[in-house]
């Protein structure tokens, strides 16, 4: 960022670039879409919970699309919940992300054969940025996925969406 | 408290042909077998009978036998042709504390099965189950639609034994 090293010493005033105070103000305050599918959203909870605080990164559950800027794919995607999904990410606004969290939303995991209902990995329906692999991931892996997702985004400019 | 035997013996009594055997030679809990058009019958005696009191379907379950002949279709796989398609129950009197398993069974071309959900309320949902995963049709049920599946799935009954995944469902591709 290099905030503090253009800092005056005399008043409050920092100089930056607009690019990257915007991606700075993102990945700071990523709030996800509140959506949890098997058992990889009870970890993404446990990540949430005091004890893992996905809070610390500015990353809080809200409970509606349109205010969200992130949503975490923490399951299996079934055919029928795909179309809600899709939609889902339709209703969020631009600039939005997608984390597929486990196995199953990015591959299909162990339903990848004999599942006839499941879809084999969620990048089929939405466009995905960062992949989390585990089954379930723990929420290390959960937020190791997000540092880089904020990775990402800091490296994005204003004219080419880059994530 | 009765056991298989005496149950057996009370519902041949009642029910003469609907009732079809007793089958003990399988290394499962011993089961009745019945006449799939008359088992609503069936139930409403093993429910209501005063030394039965069978209160609780613990469970429905549909099962494909595949016994009947493997035939290949146009397209290379194999498809079943005749046999049947069944319906356990499991039951518990909750009152006398006896246990139950009755089996029906039901041609695959044509799986007629009188619904027990009159008898047990709970029994609706299961039936649904088991008309979504096996096209089982349980008549006189008052809701017959699928119900883990989408509404509009057309590929057919996903636990048949011959059932073949489609290729696309609402341009989402579903083989790996």
């Amino acid at each position: 960022m290099g905030l503090l090293d253009k800092q005056f010493t005399d008043e409050n005033i920092v100089i930056t670039k607009v690019e990257d105070l915007l991606n700075w103000a993102r990945l700071s305050s990523l709030w996800q879409v509140g959506f949890g599918l098997a058992c990889c959203a009870i970890e993404m909870m446990a990540t949430s919970a005091s004890h893992y605080d996905f809070d610390r990164f500015g990353v809080i559950p809200r409970n509606s699309p349109r205010q969200s800027d992130v949503i975490i794919i923490s399951g299996t995607v079934t055919l029928k919940m795909a179309l809600r999904i899709k939609r889902i990410y339709e209703q969020m606004p631009d600039p939005k992300y997608v984390i597929s969290m486990g196995s199953c939303s990015n591959c299909g995991g162990p339903y990848w054969e004999h599942g006839y209902h499941v879809l084999k990995g969620v990048d089929r329906v939405i466009p995905v940025d960062v992949y989390v692999p585990g089954c379930p991931p723990r929420p290390e892996a959960l937020l190791e996925g997000l540092l880089k997702l904020q990775e990402k985004i800091r490296n994005e400019s204003l004219v080419k969406k880059t994530a | 408290m009765k056991n298989v035997e005496e149950i057996f013996n009370l519902l041949k009594e009642k029910f003469g042909d609907s009732i079809i055997e007793l089958v003990t030679n399988l290394p499962v809990e011993h089961f009745i077998t019945a006449n799939p058009l008359e088992i609503d019958k069936v139930s409403l005696f093993l429910r209501d009978n005063g030394e039965l009191l069978f209160d609780s379907l613990m469970c429905l379950s549909g099962v494909d036998d595949a016994n009947g002949k493997n035939v290949p279709d146009e397209d290379g796989a194999t498809k079943i042709e005749g046999g049947t398609l069944s319906v356990y129950y499991h039951m518990e009197s909750t009152k006398l504390g006896h246990k139950l398993t009755v089996k029906v069974s039901a041609p695959r071309e044509n799986p007629d099965i009188t619904s027990v959900s009159g008898t047990w309320k709970h029994a609706d949902w299961h039936e649904r189950e088991a008309y979504d995963m096996f096209g089982i049709n349980f008549l006189n049920h008052p809701d017959l639609r699928r119900i883990l599946m989408p509404y509009d799935w057309e590929a057919g009954y996903p636990l048949r034994k011959d059932y073949k995944d489609p290729e696309f469902y609402q341009g989402m591709k579903v083989p790996y």
